[in-house]
C-alpha cells in the first residue's frame, strides 16, 4: 500500500482513500484515461479527421487497433481527441455547479429571510428530471461546449445549493461561529473562513459525483442529437453516428460506450472512497 | 397530521407556482419570434404582426406572465407550433407508452432489486453481497441509450426475442403494443435497479441490526420470518422513499430509451420538439412532467403515514 498510517496516530485521507483496493484501481484508471486524452495529440495513431474511403467501417484489428468508421476515420483516434470533450464538459460542470450551488447555499443557509425563497427555487428546479431541463436550456442556449457546461450547471446547481445549505445551517449554530461573531469577525469573513472550510467535504464528494453524472448527461444530450455540434466527436456523438450501422460495425458504438462507462464507474468509486476517507462517520456500506 | 397535510399542500402550490414560472422564462428566453416561427418562413411581416397581436405577444412582459399562469392552472398549456393542436392534447396522446414504459421499468427494478439488496444485507460481507454492490454501480455508470442499443442488436435483431423497435401499427392491440415496451422496460429498469438496490441494502442493514430483530431471534423465531415480516416491514420507508426518487430517473431515462426504441411517447416528443424549436410543446412537458413529480413526492411522503404508525408529524 503506497500510504499507511503511522503506529498510534490517526490514519492520514489518503491512507484512508487508497486503503480501499477498489478506489485505488479506480483513481489509477481514471488518471491513464485522462492522461491518454490530455496527451492525445501524442498518443494517438493517426488525424481523428483523417477519412480513408478504403478503411471504410474496417473491424478492429493491427491497421485500425479499434476499427475505422464510416468515413474511414481511425477510431481509437477519435476516441482519445472525443474524451477531452468529454471530460472537459464533466470537469466544467462539476466546477460550475459547485461555485452557483455554494453561492445559493450559504446565503440561503446563512441568512434566513433568504432561505425559504431560495430552498423553495431549489426544490422547483429539481422537480425537473435532468435530462429534459438540459434538453429545454440547449434548446434554448443553442449546442456548443460552452453552452452545455453552463445547461447542464443549471440542472446539477441545486443539488449543490441543497447539501451546502443544510451543512451551512449546522455549522452557523456552532460555539467557533458564535465566537467569531462576538469577536466581531464579518460577515463574509465568517462564511468563507469558518463555515465554508468545514463544509468543503461534502461538497467535494457531491461535485465528484457530478462529474460523473455530467457525463453521463453530456452523452445523453449528444445521442439525441441536442447536445454539441456533431462535427465536435465526443464519446456520446460517437455513439450516435455509430448507431445507424449497428447491425454491421457495433465496434462504434461499443468503444465509446465502454470508455463512458469505465470513466463515471471510477469517477463513483473516487466519490464513494472520497465520502468514506474525509468522513468515516458517513461511510454507510453502500 | 390535518395540518401537516396542509403545509405540505401549500408548499406543493408554491413549487407547482416556481415550475410555471420557470418554465415560462425558459421559454421567453428562447431566441425567434414566436409568432414568425408558428406562421413559417413563406409569412409577411404584417402577417407575423398580426399573430402577435392575436397571442397577446406584444403586451408587458408582466402581463404575458399572469395570461400565462391562469391559462396553466385552467389546464391550457398553449398551442402546438407543428401540430397546430392545443399542448395538451398533444401530450395527453403520448402519454400512454411513457406511462407504461416509466410503470414497468420500475416494476422490472422492484422484483430484482429488492431481493437481491435484502438477501446482501442479510449475508452482508459475501461473494453476493459484494456482486451486487458492484453489479449495481456498474448499472448505474453505464449510459442506458448505449445498453439499449446493445440489447436491441444481440437481443432483439439477432436472436428475435424482442421487438427490436416501435410500438405496433395503428391497429395493434393493447397487448401487442405493451409487446412493444418488453425490452425498453429492461433497459429502464436496469438503471432504476441500482438506486432501489442500493437503498435496499443499507435500510435493511440499519433494521438487521436493531434490538427488536435480536429479540425476534432469541425468541426462535425463523430467520425468513425475521427478515421478512419484521425487518422488511419497517425498511419500508426508505425503500418508498426511493421510488418517488426513481421518478425523475424513470422519465430521464424514458426520454432517451423512447428515442432508442423509436416509441412514440412523451420523451421522443420532447426531443422532436427541439428539433422543430416546438417552444409550447417543450414548455407544456416540463411543466406536465415537474407537476407531477411533486405530486408523486407528496404521495410519497402521505404514504409514510399508513406505512408506519410510529411517524408522526
Amino acid at each position: 500500500m503506497a500510504a499507511t498510517a503511522s503506529a498510534g496516530s490517526e490514519p492520514t485521507f489518503w491512507a484512508l482513500l487508497l486503503s480501499r483496493r477498489a478506489v485505488l484501481v479506480a483513481l489509477l484508471v481514471f488518471v491513464v484515461i485522462v492522461a491518454l486524452c490530455v496527451l492525445a495529440p501524442l498518443v494517438a495513431p493517426a488525424d481523428p479527421a483523417k477519412m480513408s474511403v478504403r478503411a471504410r467501417l474496417t473491424a478492429p484489428g493491427a491497421d485500425y487497433l479499434l476499427g475505422a468508421d464510416a468515413f474511414g476515420r481511425d477510431v481509437f483516434s477519435r476516441l482519445l481527441y472525443a474524451g477531452r470533450v468529454s471530460l472537459t464538459i464533466g470537469l466544467g460542470v462539476a466546477a460550475l455547479s459547485s461555485v452557483a450551488g455554494i453561492a445559493i447555499g450559504l446565503l440561503a443557509g446563512f441568512f434566513r429571510r433568504l432561505d425559504a425563497p431560495m430552498s423553495r427555487l431549489v426544490d422547483a428546479m429539481m422537480a425537473f428530471p435532468d435530462i429534459l431541463l438540459a434538453i429545454a436550456l440547449v434548446s434554448i442556449l443553442g449546442g456548443s461546449i460552452v453552452n452545455v457546461i453552463i445547461a447542464l450547471s443549471i440542472v446539477y446547481t441545486p443539488r449543490i445549493a441543497r447539501i451546502v445549505r443544510a451543512s451551512t445551517l449546522v455549522i452557523r449554530e456552532l460555539p467557533y461561529v458564535e465566537a467569531a461573531v462576538a469577536l466581531g469577525s464579518s460577515t463574509v469573513t465568517i462564511m468563507f473562513t469558518h463555515v465554508l472550510r468545514n463544509i468543503l467535504s461534502p461538497i467535494i464528494v457531491q461535485a465528484t459525483f457530478i462529474f460523473a453524472y455530467a457525463m453521463l448527461a453530456e452523452a445523453g444530450l449528444s445521442f439525441l442529437g441536442v447536445g454539441i455540434d456533431p462535427s465536435t466527436p465526443s464519446w456520446g456523438t460517437m455513439i450516435n453516428e455509430g448507431r445507424q450501422y449497428l447491425d454491421q460495425a457495433a465496434f462504434l458504438i461499443v468503444f465509446p460506450g465502454l470508455a463512458i462507462s469505465i470513466s463515471v464507474l471510477a469517477l463513483q468509486l473516487i466519490g464513494d472512497g472520497f465520502r468514506d476517507a474525509m468522513d468515516p462517520r458517513l461511510a454507510k456500506d453502500l | 397530521m390535518t395540518r401537516y397535510v396542509l403545509k405540505r399542500l401549500v408548499g406543493m402550490l408554491v413549487v407547482i407556482f416556481l415550475v410555471l414560472t420557470i418554465a415560462f422564462v425558459i421559454v421567453r428566453l428562447a431566441p425567434g419570434d414566436p409568432a414568425a416561427l408558428m406562421l413559417g418562413p413563406e409569412a409577411t411581416p404584417e402577417e407575423a404582426a398580426e399573430l402577435r397581436t392575436q397571442l397577446g405577444l406584444d403586451r408587458p412582459i408582466a402581463v404575458q406572465y399572469f395570461a400565462f399562469v391562469s391559462r396553466a392552472v385552467q389546464g391550457d398549456l398553449g398551442t402546438s407550433l407543428f401540430f397546430r393542436q392545443p399542448v395538451t392534447e398533444v401530450l395527453a396522446g403520448r402519454a400512454e407508452p411513457t406511462i407504461f414504459l416509466s410503470l414497468f421499468s420500475l416494476l422490472f427494478a422492484l422484483i430484482i432489486a429488492t431481493p437481491i439488496g435484502i438477501y446482501a444485507a442479510y449475508r452482508r460481507g459475501s461473494f453476493l453481497d459484494q456482486a451486487a454492490i458492484t453489479t449495481a454501480m456498474l448499472a448505474a455508470s453505464v449510459p442506458s441509450f448505449w445498453t439499449g442499443l446493445m440489447f436491441q442488436r444481440y437481443l432483439a435483431t439477432d436472436l428475435g426475442w424482442f421487438p427490436a423497435s416501435g410500438y405496433g401499427g395503428p391497429d395493434a392491440s393493447f397487448l401487442d403494443r405493451m409487446g412493444y415496451l418488453i425490452l425498453p422496460s429492461i433497459v429502464l429498469g436496469i438503471v432504476n435497479s441500482a438506486l432501489i438496490l442500493r437503498f435496499t441494502r443499507a435500510s435493511m442493514l440499519d433494521i438487521l441490526g436493531e434490538d427488536y430483530v435480536r429479540t425476534a431471534r432469541s425468541k426462535g423465531m425463523g430467520e425468513a420470518r425475521v427478515v421478512l415480516r419484521h425487518a422488511l416491514k419497517n425498511a419500508a420507508i426508505p425503500i418508498i422513499t426511493v421510488v418517488g426518487l426513481t421518478f425523475a430517473l424513470l422519465v430521464s431515462g424514458a426520454v432517451v430509451t423512447e428515442r432508442v426504441f423509436n416509441i412514440p411517447g412523451m420523451g421522443n416528443l420532447v426531443v422532436s420538439a427541439v428539433l422543430r424549436r416546438d417552444y409550447p410543446v417543450i414548455q407544456g412537458t416540463l411543466i406536465v412532467v415537474a407537476t407531477v413529480y411533486v405530486l408523486i413526492n407528496l404521495i410519497t411522503d402521505l404514504l409514510y403515514l399508513l406505512v408506519d404508525k410510529r411517524v408522526k408529524y
